[in-house]
Parts: C-alpha cells; structure tokens; sequence
C-alpha cells in the first residue's frame, strides 16, 4: 500500500505527517528547524525521498535545506541567491523606483525529470534554478528583464514569485505567477517570457485590464490537460482553455470570489477546489464557517464542503501554497490554516478531519504520494 | 591567538556545536578576519551573519565586546586586546523579539 506524507512548513518549523493509504491514522514528526519559519517544502516527483525546504527568518536571513530520505535527516545546502547583473529598480508601494533586493524564497519546484534540478520563486520577485541539487542557484533572468519588471509592484505581502508550474506535455513550457505582477509565460525552458493576463480586471491598479500589474494569487493545472490553468486571483477565480492566452471568469455563484490556494483534483482535470475568504480586508471566512467550495465543471457552478470543517466562530486565513492533493484514488485534499490546523478530506472533499489542529500558523502544504518500494 | 564567540541559539543549531566558537587566528585579529574565519569553518553561516555580496553586518544583528557595542566600528579595526587575549568573548547577539 502506499504512503502518503504531507509536508507542512509553517511559522515555526516544518513538520511532516504520515499515514498509509486509508489516510485515517497519522504519525507526526517535528517541529524541523524549530523556531524558523518554513515557507516551502516539496519532494522531487523522479524521487519522493528528495526533499528541498526554504527555511528563513529576519534575523539570519535565507537557509536551503536538502534531505535524501524523506525529511528524516536534512542537509544544508546554498543560500547564495544574487541576481544575475545589476537589477535595477521595480515600483514601490508608492511608485517610486525601488532597487531589487533578495528577500526569501516562496515556492520551490523541482523538475519533473531530473532530482537535482529545482526552480526557485522568490522576493524580490524572480526565477532562480539549481541544477546540483541546491548547492549553487542561479537566476534565471530572462523572467524579471523581459520588459515590464520596472513596472511590477508588491502587493501587501512582498513582490513574490509564488507559483511555478511546469507543462508535463510541452518540454520547456513553464508558467509562473508574481504579487503583484500577474502570471507569465515561457516556452524555451525559462530564457524567455511574456506576461499572459489578458482578461484579467483588477480593481485597485490604475489601468484595470492592464497587460501587468494584476495581483495573481495563485494558478494550477491539471498534468493531463496542461492547456488549461485555473486561477485566483486577488478578487475573482480565473480559467483559461488556451495556456494564458486569455483568461474568463469562473466565480459564478461562490460566496466570494476573493481567496488564496486553488487546486485541481488528480483524477478529475474538471473539479477543482478554493477556500472563499470574505475580502481583502477581512482575511477570514464569510460568516465564520470554513468552508472548502468545489466545482466540478472546471467553474462557475460550485458546491460548499463542510463535512468535519468548523461552521461557526472560525476566522482562520488558508494562505496560497497550503493545499494540495495527493494521487491516491480516491483523491485526498489536504489543506493548512493560519490557525495551525492541517484537514484532510480521503473522498475528495466530502468528508474532513483534523490530523493537527495546534501547529504554529500554517504557510505552506504539500503531499507526496509514496509507493512501498519508496519508503 | 583563540578567539572565543559566541552565537545565537539558530546559528549554533544551524552550525551543529554547542557552547563558544573557538576561532584561532594571526595577530590582529579584526572583525573582518574573525568573520572570514567563522565563515571559512562553518561554511552553513555564509550569509546569516554577513551578506554574501556586500559584507555588511544583517540587520538584526549586533557584536558586543567588554560590555561595548562594537558592531559600528570599522571592520578592519583591531579586536578589543581582552577578546584578543581570549580573556573576554566576542558576541553575536540577535535582537530580542517575542512572536
């Protein structure tokens, strides 16, 4: 039977829970690095004991860690992110020019191929790839000199590259998305980019269709069916059929279009799941019911999933990069909250359960799915 | 000469020892070279004390000697004789913070 091993960073470390295939017993280990928070961490998909984690914290700056054996023993590796040539400046909150500064690593993608080849989004926004397995990174800078970086401006919580996903179909396809930039496109493997917001409305920019400039939350994709993206957006739940070309609106009847994380079921390339937050300045579910909304029409018609979720006096936030799925059938959901609670779902959505409800605030989840012979 | 350091919690955790650096280095030692040599011997603090490109001291951070802030002083300045002597440490302090 196989495993399944979510891997949760958070404010306080990073902690990794266990179960086997029924997904209803855990095994929890941690706190790893505790006291650090822990904004990613993801496994290889050509080797699931291959793990790479983006430890930082305001003190002593970014940390990379490596493991070979499934997050049981870590090794550090480079932390050295410098941009390639001189950066110059991108917009500020204010719209002055602001000179380019390394930040912290948000997301970490690693090849589809290759175990010691990973892809880094980080703040300032910007692409950085290691191609021995997290020793040395280099950026990739076709990304941020494409033509608009000047241009992009932070949203509320830094100019982060946070999703990175690449086309299992079309070698050298990749897309990525910034706040407060939007989402872009590359076909040759990362030299070249172009934005691909075109029907994206955002309120709050000055020109509301503008070709950048859009607060992308988050994107996914669905590895059969590469072509279409599913989006949220800062406001507003995205889809397009046409690999970013153009987007239209999904929203249709969920109670706010505003939220973070969107994720595709692994079996089913139409049903996809977002977490509804009341609004920007109210970062916590409509009515104090956390509710998981799941169409499965690739958008528009939406249902609520409440089964095991708290429905009343909840005011917790589900950040952009803490859900995701694992491949087991039937798909499990998987989902950690800025309350510390991870919720597991082994039908798809009907059904949640708490398998931790006191981490320190969740940033991150991700979910490996482990065949025997890999453990 | 040995150096006596010492460092926050996370960086003794990141650097897996425990207790004071003992750092030994040629006479004057500086910040500067004592930095090169932490570094050197710990190569997992590249970057968590000093920045990788610029040098200059991370933000939160502090050096204290002899009950001094010697963080502002120039980095290729001499050591206190007392840290130089090993009589008294050279400390890395972060700042204090709750959360």
């Amino acid at each position: 039977m196989s495993t399944v091993r979510v891997l949760v960073g958070t404010r306080k470390g990073a902690f990794v829970l266990t179960s086997d295939g029924k997904r209803q017993s855990w095994q929890v280990t941690g706190p790893h690095f505790g006291g650090w928070e822990v904004y990613h961490i993801k496994g290889s998909p050509v080797d699931t004991n291959r793990l790479y984690l983006s430890q930082g914290n305001a003190w002593f700056g970014q940390i990379m860690q490596r493991s070979n054996d499934g997050g049981v023993t870590w090794e550090t590796v480079g932390n050295k992110f410098a941009y390639d040539g001189v950066p110059g400046t991108h917009q500020w909150y204010d719209g002055t020019p602001h000179p380019w500064e390394f930040k912290r690593v948000w997301h970490l993608e690693p090849s589809l191929t290759d175990p010691d080849t990973v892809y880094a989004g980080v703040e300032d926004a910007a692409l950085f790839r290691t191609t021995d397995g997290g020793q040395s990174w280099h950026e990739m800078r076709g990304l941020r000199e494409h033509g608009s970086g000047a241009h992009w401006a932070p949203g509320a919580g830094g100019l982060c590259l946070h999703t990175i996903l690449l086309d299992p179909v079309n070698a050298g396809r990749m897309f990525i998305a910034i706040s407060a930039a939007g989402a872009f496109r590359s076909d040759d493997g990362g030299t070249t980019w172009r934005p691909i917001n075109r029907g994206l409305k955002s309120e709050g920019i000055p020109d509301a269709d503008a070709e950048v400039g859009h607060c992308v939350h988050r994107i996914a994709m669905h590895p059969s069916r590469p072509h279409v993206l599913f989006m949220q957006k800062h406001w507003d739940v995205m889809r397009s059929d046409d690999a970013g070309e153009s987007w239209h609106e999904v929203s249709g009847n969920l109670p706010t279009d505003f939220g973070f994380p969107i994720d595709v079921h692994a079996h089913e390339p139409d049903t996809i799941y977002v977490v509804p937050i009341t609004s920007d300045s109210l970062h916590y579910p409509p009515d104090g019911r956390l509710r998981v909304f799941r169409s499965r029409t690739g958008g528009r018609e939406w249902e609520a999933l409440t089964n095991g979720l708290p429905q009343q006096d909840c005011y917790v936030n589900v950040l952009r990069d803490a859900m995701a799925v694992d491949s087991l059938d039937s798909c499990g959901i998987y989902f950690g909250t800025t309350g510390g609670q991870v919720y597991a779902s082994a039908d798809a959505g009907d059904n949640w359960t708490a398998i931790v409800r006191d981490l320190p605030p969740v940033l991150s989840v991700e979910v490996q799915t482990v065949p025997e012979a890999g453990r | 000469m040995t150096i006596r350091v010492e460092i926050p919690h996370h960086l003794r955790t990141l650097a897996r020892v425990d207790g004071e650096l003992r750092i030994d280095l040629e006479a004057p030692a500086t910040q500067r070279t004592l930095l090169d040599a932490i570094e050197r011997r710990y190569p997992v603090l590249q970057g968590t004390i000093r920045d990788h490109e610029t040098r200059r001291r991370r933000a939160y951070l502090r050096f204290f000697a002899c009950e001094q802030d010697v963080s502002h002083e120039p980095a290729d300045a001499p050591l206190p004789e007392a840290v130089q002597t090993g009589r008294e440490p050279f400390l890395i302090i972060g700042a204090m913070s709750g959360g």
